[in-house]
């Protein structure tokens, strides 16, 4: 077992610094596509929960509900292994892809929906009244309203989508994790697990430390102005009466 | 109401703009409107009364479908409204002013202005902007085009308001207590505009407990209490003469208000 200060399992960890650039980019590959699909799931069914329709928030709800309440390792082991016997087998990349952004887009859509329902409803209301119709009313008034409330819990996501790529490991993955086992298991590499487990630590918090920050900044700085225009927001949310 | 024998030499003259037949609303179990009969003529100006929970704002927002009848009719301009038509109906014929302004916040001014014309009526950005200086002009706000709405009073934000719906260019204009959100200071520089539109030919209902303004503009005035209409008449009628003995302790406790 190499410790901390074996310089050997340094040197290792360095001569396959490669590998764990290539883990690297796996796993930014994997949740950037899942990020992407997770956005265009949890918009459509953000605008599902919102939409007044029972059907469609009802499709929502159920979806958000049975994402959430189950591990997302399951959810992949199943999209891996299940489609796998049935003889469909779709690659450990299109997993990864697939099974982050179903999983995520339950969170983009709950994410969504609170941003949409946080617009004071006398925004709907002035924006039907002028004869906009669903689209218009969102794409010129709700939307740019939410999207300030939508964002810094959208970067805490992106962190989130980035650190649930190790899951991947599960399903034998190419990722930053599921290389570093490899690496400390590996027959010819095996064995530097302090140093290995550093690096990949180290690569995870460089990329989500500035994004998470800039997420927690942002909901201040959201915070402060809101409670400076905090009256004239609570007047014009009130219900007319 | 006026013999339909004086109507026939101006075309449209005399005809309903907004017509309520039979309708009827529910809140769940609660019945808020309980069959209401209403005709507006074009041009007129209808100054709707009665005690909070009466169902006015109810009668007013069932004219832009911002609630759906649950039962009856609702005909603008000669068109039923329907689930189906609503939102061409509506742009083509009303505009509302409400009682929270709901100016778009994250516009200036200005763009809350030109919005609808651009994106709606299809006029250029020179033709909306010509529409909304002029607008501002007559609610005399020419001067904050480039401002943020919350940055404004409330008198100031209602008056921006005002303009916002006259750049619809609509024939109705739907009023919900305009005045009722503003401190008392800012109320009359709301109520001289809406005095000075009375002037012109456009169709206007107003929701308000100002009785001075009712007076001065309104051709004919309904009171409302329990989602009923329970009476009808000039201002001169209802304010000197009410019939209604709801009506008369309603009026009574105004005036002493
Ligand atoms: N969206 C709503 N849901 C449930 N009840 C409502 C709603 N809007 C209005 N009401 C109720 O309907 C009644 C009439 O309301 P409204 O038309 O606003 O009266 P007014 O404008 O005369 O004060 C009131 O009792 C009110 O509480
Ligand atoms: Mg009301």
């Amino acid at each position: 077992m190499a410790g901390l200060f074996s310089a050997n399992a340094w040197n290792k960890v360095w001569i396959y610094r490669g590998t764990f650039l290539m883990g690297l980019k796996n796993t930014v590959i994997s949740a950037g596509f899942g990020l992407l699909l997770s956005l265009c799931i949890g918009m459509i069914l953000g605008l599902f929960a919102t939409s007044g329709k029972k059907p469609l928030a009802a499709i929502a709800r159920a979806y958000v509900e049975l994402i959430q309440n189950t591990p997302l390792l399951l959810q992949m082991c199943f999209l891996y292994y299940a489609l796998a016997f049935s003889g469909h087998s779709l690659g450990i990349l299109v997993t990864g892809v697939l099974s982050l952004g179903i999983y995520h887009g339950a969170y983009v859509a709950e994410v969504v929906r609170a941003g949409i329902e946080a617009v004071p409803k006398g925004q709907f209301e002035a924006a039907f009244s002028q004869g906009f119709g669903y689209l218009g009313r969102m794409t010129y008034i709700i939307l740019p309203q939410s999207i300030k409330v939508i964002l810094p819990p959208m970067v805490n996501q992106v962190v989130n989508i980035f650190k649930n790529t190790s899951c991947l490991y599960i399903v034998g993955g190419a990722d930053l994790i599921s290389i570093t086992y490899s690496f400390v298991t590996g027959e010819n590499t095996g064995g530097a697990y302090a140093p290995a487990y550093l690096v990949s630590g180290l690569l995870f918090f460089i990329v989500c430390c500035p994004l998470s920050s800039l997420a927690s900044m942002w909901e201040i700085s959201l915070k402060k102005r809101e409670d400076r225009s905090g009256r004239m927001d609570r007047k014009r949310s009130e219900r007319v009466a | 109401m006026e013999a339909p024998l004086f109507c026939i030499s101006r075309e449209k003259e005399g005809t309903a703009m907004i017509k309520l037949e039979n309708v009827n609303k529910y809140f769940g179990d609660l019945h808020v409107l309980r069959d209401v009969n209403l005709e507006v003529k074009e041009g007129e100006k209808l100054v709707i009364i009665g005690p909070s929970g009466s169902g006015k704002s109810t009668t007013v927002r069932c004219m832009n479908f911002l609630e759906e009848p649950n039962s009856g009719h609702v005909y603008i301009d000669g068109e039923e409204l329907t689930h189906r038509n609503k939102t061409q109906l509506v742009r083509r014929t009303t505009s509302m002013v409400f009682q929270q302004f709901n100016l778009y916040p994250h516009m200036t001014v200005l763009k809350n202005l030109v919005l609808a014309p651009m994106k709606l009526h299809h006029k250029s950005r020179e033709e909306a902007e010509e529409l909304a200086y002029h607008y501002l002009d007559v609610v005399g706000l020419r001067e904050k085009a480039h401002v943020y709405p919350t940055t404004l009073s409330g008198g100031q934000q209602q008056r921006i308001a005002i303009a916002r719906a006259l750049c619809m260019q609509s024939k109705i204009i739907l009023f919900d207590e305009p005045t009722s959100a503003l401190d008392p200071e800012t109320i009359q520089e709301v109520l001289d505009v809406m005095i000075k539109l009375a002037k012109e030919n456009i169709t206007m209902v107003v929701v308000t407990h100002e009785m001075g303004f009712a007076r001065q503009v309104a051709d004919r005035v309904i009171f409302m209490a329990d989602g009923q209409i329970l009476e009808e008449g000039t201002p001169d009628q209802f304010f000197e003469n009410p019939q209604n003995e709801r009506l008369k302790t309603f009026l009574g406790k105004i005036i002493r208000k």
